[in-house]
């Protein structure tokens, strides 16, 4: 990733007080391109992000009085059950989700690069990618509802005799099927994301390797993946974020009202601040989950040192 | 290893590998394609068809009347132009809003651009839930909740989108906008005339990316938005999901497929544009 802008060449030598001048006019230009975004940017994020930290700390219904909570919110939090259940599957959420399905996507991306038809399989491969989260949870319900309506549980049962556990309802399962889930939606996109930075790799590169007398595996291990993984990472850090993210698919799939096997901290958020109007401690849970993003993305950048490769 | 060579020339085993492979593939295909396939048989099957022992694969009879029937249900077409307009509109003020800011970053010098920049890409990190609460109850001071004004207006503030233009226009040779400026061109003329033409494809894939998000997006509309005649097509499917869920699947998916086929035709019509600009999100727009 480009994050690091490298200093450009010094602009040509001109008069001291012009360049002054058009420097000082720049801050001007600078300002008028940067204000939509920068307004935006203060007025829907910075500002409510303020506001959460406030409200995280008061008690308030957002009828009645407000009143300062100090940190009662937080200790209700997390002594609350229903919040240890969602913070437990939150983070199993994201071990399902995040290395089994990079590394299967990493698995079809090596694949489609070895053969022809590539076209034809990115747009299968994808399909879920644009489908809308609530239309993939309606289609999965009809696969992996229990009884008479779910089609895999009744052909397993017809076909082999066995009957296969309830996995939208049964809490020891309903994290494993949103998991395959969400797995199945944003698989393509990863797929296609890894084989265009397989292609970015020289051929040569690996044709070296090879004639150095490099097996497959050896030269996936010291010529490919040191390559894509810049890429890798960046995916790993956007799947994690967006595993803790994880709402529409849950909340369509299997209520978590109904089922606590289902419940995550984004779940306890809307739940405590859209259906009990509980701001204080919504905003509570959320900061939360906002430090838990933080401190899982500082670790990946920690990590990364050692494990990616970049170009220089 | 000994290497056989098969008639055209190829090692047996390289093309036995292939030929794995391509099984393989074709396998993980099906295994991708099957809930679309079950959805559209389903979507023809009448109400209680899906409890028939032995299970029915195939709709009998054919049930095209679910069709009607789901689009009448709910207020379907309102639901599709509400869902696109809002799109159209994220997309349009995202993109110049997001270009304007990127062109600042990438071409002009100004004190704090890298400390600006980082914020930025810092904010990518909140989870949009973390804000979803104080940004309810301003949107309710301004009398937005339950409006569209709620998901167009700060739909726009996109700081990825500004970090993948930035990429697009770094590419843009400076020359080009020096010439443009020895002719006494302004930042806003050079910006408009000559870096906006020359990152067309960056803003044709960010386009893309935007309004399929916007089209899909379900969290924001279910907490914004409460009156039926206002609400997007996912809102709305999952509404018909909670109401006729249990008791007419086949009506169910009928709508969800009323509600999926269009944006798989377009994504059809536009796959490759469309896989090349997700590829090079993906990618950071390296």
């Amino acid at each position: 990733m480009g994050v690091v802008t490298p200093a450009r060449p010094a602009a040509k030598a001109r008069p001291a007080r012009a360049a002054t001048r058009v420097r000082h006019r720049d801050g001007w230009w600078a300002a008028l391109f940067l204000a939509p975004q920068v307004i935006g940017l203060l007025a829907f994020l910075v500002f409510p992000l303020g506001f959460a930290v406030v409200l995280a700390f008061m008690k308030w219904d957002g009828l009645g009085e407000k009143s300062w909570a100090g940190f009662d919110n937080f200790a209700a939090q997390l002594s609350d059950p229903d919040f240890g259940t969602a913070v437990w599957n939150t983070v199993k959420l994201a071990f399902l989700t995040v290395p089994v399905g990079l590394a299967l996507a990493l698995l079809i991306a090596l694949a489609l690069n070895q053969v022809k038809g590539k076209t034809f399989y990115r747009v299968v491969y994808f399909l879920p990618v644009v489908t809308s989260s609530v239309a993939v949870a309606v289609m999965w319900q009809i696969i992996l509802a229990s009884g008479d309506y779910g089609v895999l549980n009744r052909t397993v049962y017809d076909w082999f005799g066995i009957a296969l556990p309830n996995w939208l309802e049964d809490p020891g399962w309903v994290i494993v099927s949103i998991a395959v889930v969400t797995i199945w939606s944003s698989l393509g996109l990863n797929v296609v994301i890894f084989l265009a930075g397989l292609q970015t790799i020289p051929p040569a590169l690996m044709e070296a390797a090879r004639i150095d007398g490099a097996g497959p595996i050896r030269v996936f291990r010291s010529v490919t993946l040191p390559m894509i993984s810049p890429t890798v990472f960046f995916s790993t850090v956007v799947a994690v974020i967006s595993s803790f993210q994880a709402f529409d698919q849950i909340y369509v799939l299997v209520n978590p009202d109904h089922n606590d096997g289902a419940r995550t901290i984004v779940y306890q958020i809307y739940d405590l601040g859209f259906q009990n109007f509980e701001f204080g401690m919504s905003s509570a849970a959320a900061l939360i989950l906002l430090v838990l993003t933080l401190l899982v993305t500082l670790v990946q950048f920690g990590v990364q040192k050692r494990f990616v490769h970049y170009d220089s | 290893m000994a290497v056989i060579p098969g008639p055209s020339g190829v090692p047996v085993s390289r093309r036995l590998g292939k030929i794995a492979l391509h099984v393989a593939l074709i396998a993980g295909g099906l295994a991708m394609l099957f809930p679309f396939a079950w959805m559209l048989l389903t979507s023809f099957k009448g109400a209680h068809q899906m409890l028939n022992a032995p299970l029915d694969w195939l709709p009998n009879p054919w049930r095209a009347q679910n069709y009607p029937d789901a689009f009448g249900a709910l207020p379907f077409a309102q639901a599709y132009w509400n869902s696109f307009y809002i799109a159209v509109l994220n997309v349009l003020l995202t993109l110049s809003t997001s270009a304007m800011a990127a062109y600042a970053f990438a071409r002009i010098r100004f004190r704090g651009s890298g400390l600006l920049f980082g914020l930025f890409l810092a904010t990518q990190m909140v989870p949009q839930q973390v804000t979803v609460v104080p940004l309810y109850l301003m949107l309710a001071e301004l009398g937005w909740i339950d409006s569209h004004l709620a998901l167009i207006v700060p739909g726009f503030v996109n700081p990825f989108a500004v970090f993948l233009l930035r990429q697009f226009i770094r590419a843009v040779p400076i020359e080009l906008e020096e010439a443009a400026r020895l002719d006494g061109a302004n930042r806003w003329t050079i910006f408009w005339r000559v870096v906006l033409p020359n990152v067309r494809p960056g803003l044709g894939a960010l386009g893309i990316i935007v309004f399929l998000a916007s089209w899909n997006s379900f969290f924001f509309p279910l907490i914004f938005l409460n009156s039926p005649e206002l609400a997007t097509v996912p809102l709305l499917v999952s509404q018909f999901a909670d109401q006729r869920g249990a008791t007419d699947y086949g009506l169910t998916l009928a709508a969800s497929a009323i509600s999926v086929i269009p944006m798989m035709i377009a994504f059809l019509i536009g796959q490759r544009r469309i896989l090349n600009s997700m590829a090079m999100s993906g990618l950071g727009g390296r």
